[in-house]
C-alpha cells in the first residue's frame, strides 16, 4: 500500500522523518518496500494566471499569452497547448527554472515572438505519465505561490507491504493507528462531523443474507454536479496512492477507501429500481460489471441487487447498469460491512482483485460505516454540491461481529518469548493498540478493538506485545537439548558418499523438474500411467515423471546443443509411479552417459561410451554396498531401450533398476548424435549396505588354470559362472573373463569365452593334480549342461 | 715397464664402453694378457733379479687393475645417466583416465545445512511431494479461502491432491509420528505455479521445527543466528521483523546483514544492508493441536528457508534459473568436494 507521509501526518504527529518512519514500520511488521518523492525535483515553477491569450501571428497552433505571476509586469509566454485560455490558472516555469530531467528554462524567441518562460503540463512536471495540455489549477489557486508548496509536492510516499492478517492497516487511518502506538502519541485526524439531512429522501434496503451482510448504511444525495472538478489536493492524494481521478463522486469513494479503509459505492439513484436487496446470487445469474465484463454467478456469491437483478458483486465491484456518470444528478451511497467468510476467494474466482475485495476479505472495521458515510457526504457536498437525505443504517445486530475478550497469562508471555516483560509495559502497549485491558490473577483479560480481526488467542496478544516492544529486545538464548543418541545405521550410506561416488566416476549431478513433457514421457514409457497436473505451468511440464530419464534426456540434449560432446549426468530425486491405483514416490538415482568413453586425452583412443562402461559405474555402486553378489543383470528390456542392450537390475530377487542403451529409433527422433546409455536405481533397495563380516584368509597358495570354452551366443556369462561355481564348489576363489572371441576357428553363432579360474583351499596346498581334476570335471559338466567344447 | 704401464692406462682411458674396457682387461690382465705373459717370463731371468722384477710387474698389474675398476665405475655411472636421460617424461602432461564430475550447488548447500543442524542435535525428516490439502494447508491453519492460499500458487491434480507448496507439511507428519519433544529439519523440493526471473516452479526449501516444554522465541533467535553464521562462516548481524504466517504466532521474517556489502548497502540488498533469508515463528497452537500435541504443555518454533537462495548467496550465483538449466559449463564450477 502507498501512503503519503503528509497525509499520514494529518492523522498523527509523526516524530520521525519519512525514512526513519519506514524502518520503524518495517520493524513493526509493515515492511517498507519502496520510498519515493511525491514529485521529482524541479524549481522555479509558480502558480500563474493567463490574463490574455491571443493567436500567434506566425503560427496557427501557438498562442501568445500575457501571464501574471502576482508581482511585477505580466510576462509574455508563447504556448502550444490548446487549453491555454484567458482566465486559466496554471503552472509557469519562469526563466531560470529547472524541470525534471534537467531541462533549464531560458528566454527564447518562438517564430519571432519572445517568450519568458513556459506554461507546464503535469507530464512535464513529472506528476503524470501522460497529459493533454497545460496543468489546470482551480480558480482560487494563489497566483505567485511556488507550485511545490501549493500542491504540497515536497512529500514522500512510503510503499508498505501489508500482511494478509492486517486488513485493518490498509488505510491512512490504519497506519496512523500503528504509528500512534509505536510513537506513544495520540491519534489526531481530521474532525469528521455528521452532515445534517436537508431532505427526507431515502432508498429502501433489505438484508436477505444477514450473516454475510449485517450492516448497510445508505444515503440519498440529490442535485450533485458530477461534472465539477475534483480539487487538486484530492487528486494529488489519489495520485500518490496510485489511483487515477475519474469523477468527483467516484474519487470521493476511492478517497474514503484510502483514508478509512472502508470500501463504499455510489449508485446513480435514477437507475436503481424499487429497492436494494443484499442477497446471495442465483446460480447462472449474470451481472455486467464496471470493467465491461459480464460474469455468471454461483449461489455462494453475495450480490447487491435491485428489482431488475444484480447491480454489483458485493464488496468486489459495482455494476455497469447503475454506475454514476458525468450526468448523474442524484446518487445513492452504500457503505456496508460484508463478512470476510462471505467474500473469501470470490474475487479471485472472477479474476478480480480490487481495493474493496482485498479489504473485505481481510476484515473491515464493522463499527465505522456511519462515520465513513458522513465523511463521504461532506466531501461530495464540498465538491459537487447537492442536498443530502438522512443516513439510514439497516442492520441485523445479531450477526454483527463481536470481539470476545482473550486471557493473557504473564507466565505464558515469558515462556513463549523467553523474556519477561514488565506489567506496566504490557498494559501500555496493548492499550496503545486500542485494546481494553483488565487485570486478572494470572495476568490480563484483553478485548481487542473492532477493527482487529487477527487477535483471537493468547499467542496473538503475545505477538502484539513483542511486535511493539520490538523483536530486537528479545535476547538470543541457546537451548539445552537433552542428550539423546540417535540411530546412524551403517546399512544406509551417507548421501554424500553415494553422490560423490558417481561424481568421482565423471558424472555431474543435475536437478530437473519433477513434472515433464507428457509427449516425451509417453514415448519412453508408453505403458506407464503418469499423474497429470490439473494446472500445469506449461504444456511440456504437465505430468509427474515416472522416471528420472525424461529430465536427464532433456538435460543431455540441451548440453549436446551447447556443444558439450561428452555428457555424463546423474540425478537423485523422486519419481512418481501409480501402482494399482496407489501413488508411490520412489526415491531414485539415475544417470545418462553420452559421447566419448573418456575425456579427450593423449593416452587413450577416442571411443564411444557403451553399455559396459556404464555397467561398470553401476557395478561400482553395487560393489560399494559390500554385496556385489546380491546383484544380477537379467536380459530384459523396456520400450525405450535397445532390446539387445538392456538389462533389469535385480537384487536378491527383487527388481531394483534398469540399465540400457536408448532405443536407436528414439535416439534418432530426439536428435542425439549417438544413442546414450541410461541407468536408474531405486535408491533404498539398491544401495542398502551389507555390514562387512570377516572371513578367514587362506594361508595356502592359489592355483590358476585358464580355459577357453566355445558356447552358443545365447549362453550368458552368468549361466557359465553358475555351472562352474556349482562344479568347483568351495575350491573356486575367483572367476575372471579375460577374452570373448568370435571369428575364425569358432563356428558362426558361437563364441569363445576365456576364463581364468583361481582355486584355493582353506586347509591345504592344492597340487597340480587337484587343479587338473577340478578343471576336468568343470569341462565335462559344461559339455553336457551348456553344449560347450574346449577350444584348444 | 713404465712404457707398458702407460700404454695400458691409455687404452683403459680410451675404452668407450664396458665391452671395450673388458677387451682391454683381457688384453693386459687375461690369461694370455701382456702383463700375465710378463710374469710368465720371469723364469727366464736370473734368480737374483726375479723378486724385484716380479714386484714391478705385480705393481704394474695392480695399477692397471685399479685403473680398469675406476673406469668401469665411470662407464657404469654414465650408462645409468644415459638411461635416465632417455627415460625422461613430460610430467606436465595430464593424467590418464576419467575426470571428476561433481555435485549440484543446491545439493552442496543442502548437505551443508544438514550437517550443521545434525551437529546441533536435529534429525533430518522427509515427506511426500504429492501432498493432500490437509497436510499442506488445513493442518497448518490455512483453511479454504484463506488469503494466504492465494500467495501459494498451488499445483493441483484435480482430485484433492496437490504438489506441496512448502516443506511445512513435514512438520505435521513428524509431530504426528514422533510427538514431542522433537527437533527436526526437513529439506526438500517444493512447487509453486510461478516462473520468471526470480521464481522457479520447482525449488528447494528447508523446514525446521523444535518442540519442547519451554521452547522460546529467544531460543529460535539463537538457533537461526547460529545457523547463518555457521553456513556463511562469518560474523553476521541478524534481525527478526514481525510478519505473518498462518501456522506461527508470533511470526517473523529473518534478515541477515548483506553478505556482499557487509551491511553498508549494495545492489544485492537494494541498498538496505539487509537480506531477507527466512521466515520463522512460534508454532501456532492450532498447528500443535492438529498434530496431536498438547499445546498447553509444549511450545515450539518453526522456520523455513530457501536452499536455492542460500546457495546463490554462498556461491555468488546471480540468477536462480541457472540452477535448473543444468548447463555443464555452470555445473562444472562446483566440482570441489
Amino acid at each position: 500500500m502507498r501512503v503519503s507521509f503528509a497525509w499520514l501526518r494529518e492523522w498523527v504527529d509523526v516524530p520521525w522523518e519519512a525514512r526513519e518512519l519506514g524502518s520503524r514500520l518495517t520493524m513493526a511488521g509493515f515492511e517498507l518496500e519502496a520510498i519515493e518523492a511525491a514529485a521529482p525535483e524541479f524549481s522555479g515553477v509558480v502558480v500563474a494566471e493567463i490574463l490574455e491569450a491571443t493567436r500567434h501571428p506566425q503560427a496557427d497552433r501557438l498562442q501568445v499569452c500575457r501571464v501574471s505571476t502576482g508581482q511585477g509586469e505580466p510576462l509574455q509566454i508563447v504556448c502550444g497547448a490548446s487549453n491555454a485560455r484567458t482566465g486559466l490558472k496554471s503552472a509557469l516555469a519562469v526563466v531560470g527554472a529547472e524541470l525534471p530531467g534537467g531541462i533549464k528554462i531560458k528566454a527564447a524567441k518562438l517564430r519571432g515572438v519572445e517568450s519568458f518562460g513556459m506554461l507546464a503540463s503535469a507530464k512535464e512536471l513529472g506528476l503524470a505519465e501522460t497529459s493533454s495540455g497545460i496543468l489546470e489549477l482551480p480558480a482560487d489557486a494563489p497566483v505567485g505561490a511556488p507550485l511545490r508548496e501549493y500542491l504540497q509536492l515536497d512529500d514522500t510516499v512510503l510503499e508498505l507491504s501489508i500482511t494478509p492478517n492486517r486488513g485493518d492497516a490498509m488505510s491512512v487511518l490504519g497506519i496512523a493507528r500503528e504509528v500512534a502506538a509505536l510513537a506513544g502519541r495520540p491519534l489526531t485526524g481530521p474532525k469528521l462531523a455528521p452532515v445534517a439531512a436537508r431532505i427526507d429522501d431515502t432508498f429502501p434496503v433489505r438484508l436477505d443474507a444477514p450473516v454475510a451482510c449485517p450492516r448497510f448504511a445508505g444515503r440519498v444525495i440529490r442535485g450533485v454536479n458530477n461534472r465539477a472538478e475534483t480539487p487538486v489536493w484530492m487528486r494529488e492524494r489519489l495520485r500518490r496512492a496510485g489511483i487515477r481521478s475519474i469523477s468527483p463522486v467516484v474519487d470521493v469513494t476511492n478517497y474514503i477507501v484510502l483514508e478509512l479503509g472502508q470500501p463504499m459505492h455510489a449508485y446513480d439513484l435514477t437507475k436503481l429500481h424499487e429497492g436494494i436487496h443484499v442477497r446471495m446470487a442465483r446460480t447462472g445469474e449474470p451481472v455486467a460489471l464496471l470493467d465491461g465484463r459480464t460474469v455468471d454467478l454461483q449461489d455462494d456469491v453475495l450480490v447487491i441487487a435491485d428489482a431488475q437483478g444484480p447491480v454489483g458483486l458485493a464488496g468486489i465491484m459495482g455494476g455497469e447498469r447503475t454506475a454514476v456518470s458525468e450526468d448523474t444528478r442524484d446518487v445513492f451511497l452504500e457503505v456496508a460491512w460484508f463478512s470476510p467468510d462471505a467474500l473469501a476467494g470470490r474475487a479471485r474466482r472472477f479474476g478480480l482483485q480490487t481495493d474493496a475485495s482485498q479489504r473485505f476479505e481481510r476484515g473491515v472495521d464493522p463499527t465505522q460505516q456511519e462515520r465513513a458515510i458522513e465523511r463521504a457526504t461532506a466531501l461530495i457536498l464540498e465538491i459537487c454540491g447537492g442536498v443530502p437525505g438522512p443516513v439510514v443504517l439497516t442492520r441485523e445486530a445479531a450477526h454483527e461481529p463481536r470481539r470476545s475478550s482473550v486471557p493473557l497469562r504473564r507466565k505464558q508471555l515469558a515462556r513463549l518469548l523467553g523474556i519477561g516483560i514488565e506489567d506496566a509495559r504490557v498494559e501500555s502497549t496493548l492499550t496503545s493498540l486500542g485494546m481494553n485491558v483488565e487485570r486478572t490473577e494470572e495476568g490480563w483479560q484483553v478485548t481487542p478493538p473492532a477493527h482487529r480481526f487477527d487477535v483471537g488467542i493468547e499467542a496473538d496478544l503475545i505477538e502484539e506485545v513483542a511486535r511493539i516492544v520490538g523483536f530486537d529486545a528479545i535476547p538470543e538464548v541457546d537451548a539445552l537439548v537433552p542428550q539423546r543418541l540417535r540411530d546412524a545405521s551403517e546399512t544406509r550410506p551417507a548421501e554424500y558418499v553415494v553422490l560423490d561416488a558417481l561424481a568421482m566416476r565423471g558424472y555431474q549431478e543435475v536437478v530437473t523438474f519433477a513434472f515433464v513433457d507428457p509427449a516425451l514421457q509417453s514415448k519412453l514409457f508408453p505403458q506407464t500411467d503418469a499423474l497429470p497436473l490439473a494446472n500445469p505451468i506449461a504444456s511440456d511440464l504437465a505430468v509427474m515423471r515416472v522416471s528420472l530419464w525424461p529430465g536427464l534426456l532433456r538435460a543431455a540434449l540441451e548440453n549436446q546443443r551447447r556443444q558439450q560432446d561428452r555428457v555424463r549426468l546423474f540425478e537423485h530425486g523422486t519419481r512418481f509411479v501409480t501402482e494399482e491405483g496407489k501413488l508411490r514416490e520412489i526415491d531414485s538415482i539415475a544417470g545418462i552417459a553420452l559421447g566419448p568413453r573418456l575425456p579427450e586425452q593423449w593416452g587413450a583412443k577416442r571411443e564411444s561410451v557403451d553399455f559396459f562402461d556404464v555397467k561398470a559405474d553401476v557395478e561400482a555402486l553395487a560393489a560399494a554396498t559390500g554385496a556385489l553378489d546380491s546383484f544380477a543383470w537379467e536380459p530384459a528390456t523396456l520400450p525405450c531401450l535397445h532390446p539387445g542392450r538392456s538389462a533389469r537390475i535385480v537384487r536378491n530377487g527383487q527388481p531394483v533398476g534398469w540399465i540400457g542403451e536408448l532405443h536407436p529409433a528414439l535416439a534418432r527422433e530426439l536428435e542425439f548424435t549417438q544413442p546414450p546409455i541410461l541407468f536408474e536405481l531405486d535408491y533404498d533397495a539398491a544401495l542398502t549396505v551389507q555390514v562387512p563380516s570377516f572371513k578367514t584368509i587362506s594361508r595356502f597358495p592359489q592355483v590358476r588354470r585358464d580355459i577357453a570354452v566355445v558356447v552358443d551366443e545365447s549362453v550368458s556369462l552368468s549361466a557359465l559362472r553358475e555351472r562352474v561355481t556349482l562344479t568347483a564348489s568351495s575350491l573356486l576363489r575367483d572367476l575372471r573373463v579375460f577374452d570373448v572371441y568370435r571369428g575364425p576357428g569358432v563356428e558362426t553363432g558361437r563364441k569363445s569365452v576365456a576364463l581364468g579360474l583361481i582355486f584355493q583351499d582353506i586347509s591345504r596346498t592344492l597340487t597340480d593334480e587337484d587343479a587338473d581334476r577340478v578343471v576336468a570335471s568343470i569341462v565335462a559338466d559344461l559339455r553336457t549342461s551348456l553344449d560347450a567344447r574346449l577350444r584348444e | 715397464m713404465q712404457s707398458l704401464i702407460e700404454q695400458a692406462l691409455a687404452e683403459v682411458g680410451a675404452s668407450g664402453d664396458l665391452a671395450a674396457l673388458d677387451d682391454v682387461r683381457v688384453r693386459w690382465l687375461g690369461k694370455k694378457g701382456i702383463l700375465t705373459e710378463q710374469l710368465k717370463s720371469l723364469g727366464s731371468l736370473p734368480a737374483s733379479e726375479r723378486p724385484a722384477a716380479g714386484q714391478r710387474i705385480n705393481e704394474a698389474k695392480t695399477r692397471v687393475q685399479e685403473a680398469i675398476e675406476a673406469r668401469r665405475r665411470e662407464l657404469e655411472r654414465a650408462a645409468v645417466e644415459r638411461e635416465l636421460a632417455a627415460g625422461r617424461i613430460d610430467v606436465t602432461l595430464p593424467g590418464r583416465g576419467e575426470e571428476r564430475g561433481g555435485l549440484h550447488p543446491v545439493t552442496k548447500a543442502r548437505l551443508r545445512i544438514e550437517t550443521i543442524f545434525r551437529r546441533a542435535g536435529f534429525d533430518v525428516a522427509t515427506g511426500p511431494e504429492v501432498e493432500d490439502d490437509f497436510h499442506n494447508f488445513e493442518a497448518l491453519n490455512i483453511p479454504a479461502n484463506h488469503p494466504a492460499r492465494a500467495m501459494h500458487d498451488t499445483f493441483y491434480f484435480g482430485d484433492g491432491r496437490l504438489l506441496r507448496t512448502h516443506t511445512s507439511p513435514v512438520q505435521i507428519r513428524a509431530m504426528r509420528e514422533h510427538g514431542a519433544p522433537l527437533a527436526i529439519i526437513a529439506p526438500g523440493r517444493v512447487y509453486r505455479c510461478d516462473y520468471d526471473m526470480t521464481h522457479s516452479p520447482m525449488f528447494h526449501q528447508v523446514e525446521g521445527l523444535v518442540v519442547g516444554e519451554n521452547v522460546s522465541f529467544a531460543n529460535m533467535k539463537a538457533c537461526l543466528h547460529g545457523f547463518l553464521q555457521a553456513f556463511f562462516e562469518r560474523d553476521l548481524a541478524m534481525r527478526l521483523r514481525p510478519s505473518y504466517f498462518p501456522f506461527t504466532e508470533p511470526s517473523a521474517e529473518v534478515d541477515m546483514s548483506c553478505v556482499f556489502c557487509g551491511g553498508s548497502g549494495c545492489r544485492t540488498c537494494k541498498q538496505t544492508g539487509w537480506l531477507e533469508i527466512a521466515g520463522c515463528g512460534m508454532v501456532h497452537p492450532n498447528v500443535l493441536r492438529a498434530a496431536g500435541i498438547d499445546a498447553e504443555r509444549f511450545t515450539g518454533y518453526a522456520f523455513g528457508m530457501g536452499i536455492d537462495r542460500l546457495a546463490m548467496l554462498r556461491y555468488d550465483v546471480n540468477d536462480l534459473r541457472l540452477f535448473f538449466d543444468n548447463d555443464l559449463r555452470f555445473l562444472r564450477q562446483f566440482r570441489a568436494f
